[in-house]
């Protein structure tokens, strides 16, 4: 996918999340990983590029089409992507299946049956079947995870975004999330991610995207940043994360 | 399962045993204190009255059910009134909570019907008297309705919206039936409120329960008989409310 973002600023009161932030991939990058510190503006630069939030100012473009600021636009372009978060998110109320037909009911128009059969296949996917009658106070963390990301991809997104999907999970359930993720990476599924599993974002991503207090600081090939990264602020950070790994 | 049940169903006889000796305690404790004041109680003179407490009990009933039913839409117009983006309309709102919440529901009732209804030609007291106590009581649900809205979080809201619903589809699909199972327990303890301010309606000369029981009383001439069956014909309304409002809270109980 190629992605193009200039200048983009959004801000949350005085506080700048996205700082004129620039980068651009080649169309056949797959997979783009998000780095940087907390608070470096990964997750709002993923919402901004799933246009779950409206960026003040600045360009975004996928694919040389540009992505609208105007909100009626941009729930028909949210509507092509999926999301997980780190949190979860699933809809407490509704049972593991009904979080995944639902949507496909209502916003993809699709019947009943259609919903149910879809939402079935995709739990049964990724090993939720026995617990899809469950809601998701009755589901562990990374069972829930693996529901939310059944709930994304039951629509086939033309592009999926996960933000920190793994960083309220314990080490086992977040193998086995990850194991997920990358099935669907090695399956074409285009994909954005933020995340500080560091060797996991070796192994998936195409491209990696590296922010600082709202800034792009590097944008390059993923083998090229780890190996080689540019800025010393980089450098940094790669130490921190792999010197106990 | 089979062992859940059974201490499900012993936990039920448990209750049972308490709930009758609470029950013979209080029957106890209240026989005392009545037979210890010098009065002489002379139930039988309520006998003859029966028709009238009974149409008092009906005309309780139909204004309390008209109520209901008003003050949850009004309850709901002026929750997401305060709501609006639109400023006049959030200040009347507002302000109208602000003032039915802040006056005794006495002069609302005497300012309402004598002036206001008057100056509108409308002289159903019945009418006039369900609709104030619909706006009394949807003031105080408002309140309920706006903080189970304002407390389903904002995860929840940036999940709908994630999923590609739209602002109406958020609201039906992800917030209501949240906040409704928040708002139901304020919900039923309005509505029980509701039912006993229905009492003070006489004062615009609509004879229901309250009113009727007095009358026995001065007509009969007791003091207090009339007051313990008023008691009980009050909670033969508010008991199967409480008791539905418990089960609706249950059925839709989804956090464990």
């Amino acid at each position: 996918m190629q992605l193009t973002a200039h200048q983009l600023t959004k801000r949350y009161g005085e506080h700048l999340a996205l700082d004129g932030a620039c980068f651009d991939t080649p169309a056949d990058v797959r997979s783009v990983v998000l780095l940087g510190p907390s608070g470096s503006g990964k997750s709002t630069l993923l919402r901004v590029l799933g246009s779950l939030l409206l960026p003040e100012s600045g360009e975004l473009s996928m694919d040389g089409k540009a992505l609208s600021s105007d909100e009626a636009a941009a729930l028909q372009q949210r509507r092509e992507n999926g999301f997980v978060f780190q949190g979860f998110n699933l809809f407490p109320h509704l049972t593991a299946l009904e979080n995944v037909a639902l949507p496909l009911r209502i916003v993809h128009g699709q019947s009943d049956d259609q919903a149910h059969q879809r939402a079935v296949e995709v739990l049964e996917r990724f090993g939720m079947g026995p617990h899809r009658e469950k809601r998701p106070a009755e589901m562990s963390g990374g069972q829930q995870q693996r529901v939310a990301l059944a709930r994304a991809i039951a629509a086939k997104p033309k592009l999926l975004l996960l933000d920190e999907p793994t960083s309220a999970l314990d080490p086992m359930m977040t193998q086995e999330v990850l194991d997920l993720i990358r099935e669907l990476a090695e399956a074409g599924q285009q994909i954005v991610l933020s995340t500080h599993e560091i060797s996991f974002a070796k192994k998936v991503a195409d491209w990696v995207v590296f922010l600082d207090h709202g800034k792009v600081m590097e944008s390059s090939p993923a083998k090229d940043f780890f190996e080689h990264p540019k800025s010393e602020l980089a450098q940094q950070f790669l130490d921190a994360l792999t010197r106990y790994r | 399962m089979s062992k859940q049940a059974a201490s499900t169903s012993h936990q039920t006889l448990k209750e049972l045993v308490w709930g009758l000796a609470l029950a013979l305690a209080l029957a106890l404790v209240t026989w005392a204190l009545f037979a210890s004041v010098r009065y002489q109680w002379r139930w039988e003179a309520l006998w003859d009255y029966r028709e009238l407490i009974l149409k008092g009990w009906i005309m309780t009933v139909l204004i309390s059910v008209g109520a209901l039913v008003l003050s949850i839409t009004l309850g709901l117009g002026l929750m997401m009134g305060q709501r609006s983006p639109w400023i006049p309309v959030r200040l009347l709102c507002r302000g109208a909570v602000e003032i039915v919440r802040g006056t005794p529901f006495l002069v609302q009732l005497l300012i309402g019907y004598y002036i206001i209804a008057n100056a509108l030609h409308i002289n159903q007291a019945v009418l006039v008297g369900i609709i104030l106590l619909a706006s009394f009581e949807g003031a105080y649900l408002s309140e309920i309705f706006r903080g189970a809205l304002e407390s389903i979080g904002a995860s929840q809201i940036e999940a709908a919206r994630a999923v590609g619903f739209d602002r109406a589809q958020m609201y039906r699909y992800v917030i209501f039936p949240q906040a409704l199972r928040r708002a139901l327990p304020g919900t039923a303890g309005q509505m029980g409120a509701l039912i006993k301010d229905s009492s003070l309606l006489s004062v615009i000369s609509i004879q229901e329960l309250t009113q009727a029981v007095k009358m026995t009383n001065s007509q009969a001439y007791v003091a207090l008989e009339g007051f313990v069956p008023l008691a009980l014909l009050y909670l033969a309304l508010t008991l199967p409310l409480s008791w539905w409002a418990r089960r609706l809270e249950t059925r839709f109980k989804f956090e464990t």
